[in-house]
């Protein structure tokens, strides 16, 4: 069975249409990312999977429950879904440890000495415990992108979404969050992965996605994607990345 | 720093040199001097200052003055603590989404369109004299509570706008993150966007509660012997008018504690900011 399924997925904002018609699916413990240029949809299928943004079209299946079937609660589809999003998001106004804790206390009713050994576990793990009483913005945006990583996985998610996670990062943080990354997918996470960092998608990925105005172009395992690319526009946006310098 | 507003380092010479101090210091001599010498060599400045600046009148009014302004200090301070409930409540209801809220955003818009609208003294008549008059059984006839009352219906349409202000300034993605982790959306509003936005509000908030000060002597207009009143009561006793400069008085010495630490505060969020 697949964690995650989509089935003709569309999705317009006002008469744009970023998504036309996507189909995909992850099985458990795959990762899968997804390359494309700016605008090409990435960003917007990982928010329609979590249903930030309503699909207009189409199926979407985690697990074994349907998310846009009538009737669902979409609050307990969530704690499912982890999501990292590329500005962090973390909550200014709490410490690191309270943005932690917060969903697991008040969406899980978990007592917050629970919560609390929960989240120092993983804080311990990706080497933030010192940082838990830290406010976010005296944190670097390796540490904060970290912490968001540590904040979705307190909820103990069977699918994370990590949307350009290093993309807001200056390049000497990038390498401490694409760490974490590779440790999750190591230990059997599923994952997908919107990413610009080219060389970690071919490094990191079961299966490559090229998404291109709004349909997904070409997939296939990295070094498929990377190497021999199919399609002209596949080869075309490869070619630009390695002008660019970045693979 | 550069370029900083100019109202909340307007008293701060720090970092200034002892130069620029010293022109401050002439330049304010001077220019208080002008105006103080234009008004005592005016006409009518000997009869003024009988009326206005009677120091045994001051001396002999003040304590009852003082006396009084202790219940403008209860009128607001029990009145504020309603607004600061009533108008957080008001501006979440104007801030649920969705069709199935859209009656009671209207409710809201309504209350603050026509709460804001109408002049507090108004508000003040006819809340005062026409509720008591209805002689509803359990609804207080007491002119002090319906002053009270009235001060929070009007006040509470302008906080709950400076709320919402604050509400909208907490940017989406805040609300995406804490949905995204599985919170319902009264738990999003409750930890994550409303903690943001009252820390955000909190001085355009005092600056609102500074103008219900000077207002708690509207309530005087339907009976009760506030500050105001009571300075009438001596006017009307030696047909002089110091008294009211006196309650003048009292009110800018309340004000002028809650004007500066407005000031500091916005001075903090701002460094805080940078």
């Amino acid at each position: 069975m697949s964690a995650l399924t989509l089935q003709n997925v569309h999705k317009s904002f006002g008469r744009v249409e970023v998504l036309k018609g996507i189909d995909l699916a992850v099985a458990e413990h795959e990762v899968v990312c997804m390359i494309g240029a700016s605008g090409s949809g990435k960003s917007t299928l990982l928010r329609c999977v979590n249903l930030l943004e309503p699909v207009d079209r189409g199926r979407i299946v985690v697990g074994d429950q349907e998310l846009t079937a009538r009737g669902v609660d979409v609050n307990v589809i969530r704690r499912r879904i982890g999501i990292v999003f590329q500005a962090y998001n973390l909550f200014p106004h709490m410490s690191v440890l309270d943005n932690v804790t917060l969903a697991p206390r008040k969406a899980l009713k978990l007592s917050r000495a629970d919560a609390e050994t929960r989240a120092l576990e993983l804080l311990q793990r990706f080497g933030l415990a010192d940082r838990r009483d830290e406010y976010p913005d005296r944190l670097s945006g390796g540490q904060q992108q970290r912490v968001a990583i540590v904040r979705a996985l307190a909820m103990r998610p069977g699918l994370m979404l990590l949307d350009e996670v290093t993309s807001a990062l200056d390049p000497e943080l990038v390498a401490e969050v694409l760490g974490v990354i590779r440790e999750l997918a190591e230990e059997g996470m599923t994952m997908l992965i919107a990413t610009h960092e080219m060389s970690f998608a071919r490094d990191i990925a079961d299966r490559v996605v090229f998404l291109d105005e709004g349909v997904i172009r070409e997939e296939g395992p990295p070094d498929e994607i990377f190497s021999a690319p199919k399609e002209p526009r596949t080869q075309q946006f490869l070619q630009r990345i390695i002008e660019a310098g970045r693979l | 720093m550069e370029g900083g507003s100019r109202s909340s380092k307007i008293l701060d010479l720090r970092g200034e040199g002892s130069r620029s101090v010293a022109v401050a210091v002439v330049s304010t001599l001077v220019f208080f001097g002008v105006i103080v010498l234009l008004v005592v060599n005016s006409a009518g400045w000997p009869e003024v200052k009988r009326s206005f600046f009677d120091r045994e009148i001051f001396r002999g009014s003040l304590p009852d003055i003082a006396d009084a302004f202790l219940l403008n200090v209860r009128i607001f301070l029990i009145a504020e603590v309603f607004i600061l409930v009533a108008a957080l409540g008001i501006a979440v209801l104007r801030s649920l989404p969705g069709p199935i809220f859209f009656p009671l955003r209207a409710l809201a818009v309504v209350y603050t369109d026509l709460f804001r609208g109408i002049p507090t003294i108004l508000v003040v008549y006819i809340l005062g004299f026409g509720a008591p008059a209805l002689q509803i059984q359990g609804v207080p006839r007491d002119p002090l509570f319906w002053g009270i009352f009235s001060l929070v219906l009007v006040y509470s349409a302008y906080v709950a706008e400076v709320y919402r202000a604050g509400i909208d300034s907490v940017h989406p993605s805040q609300e995406a993150a804490a949905r995204s982790l599985g919170l319902t959306r009264i738990q999003s509003l409750r930890f994550v966007i409303v903690p943001q936005a009252v820390r955000r509000v909190v001085p355009p908030l005092l600056n609102d509660f500074i103008g219900l000060q000077k207002d708690s002597a509207l309530v005087a207009l339907i009976g009760p012997v506030e500050a105001f009143r009571q300075s009438q009561i001596e006017v009307a006793g030696s047909f002089n008018y110091t008294p009211y400069l006196a309650t003048a008085l009292l009110f800018v010495l309340l004000t002028i504690p809650l004007a500066r630490f407005t000031d500091w505060l916005i001075a903090r969020d701002r460094r805080r900011q940078r």
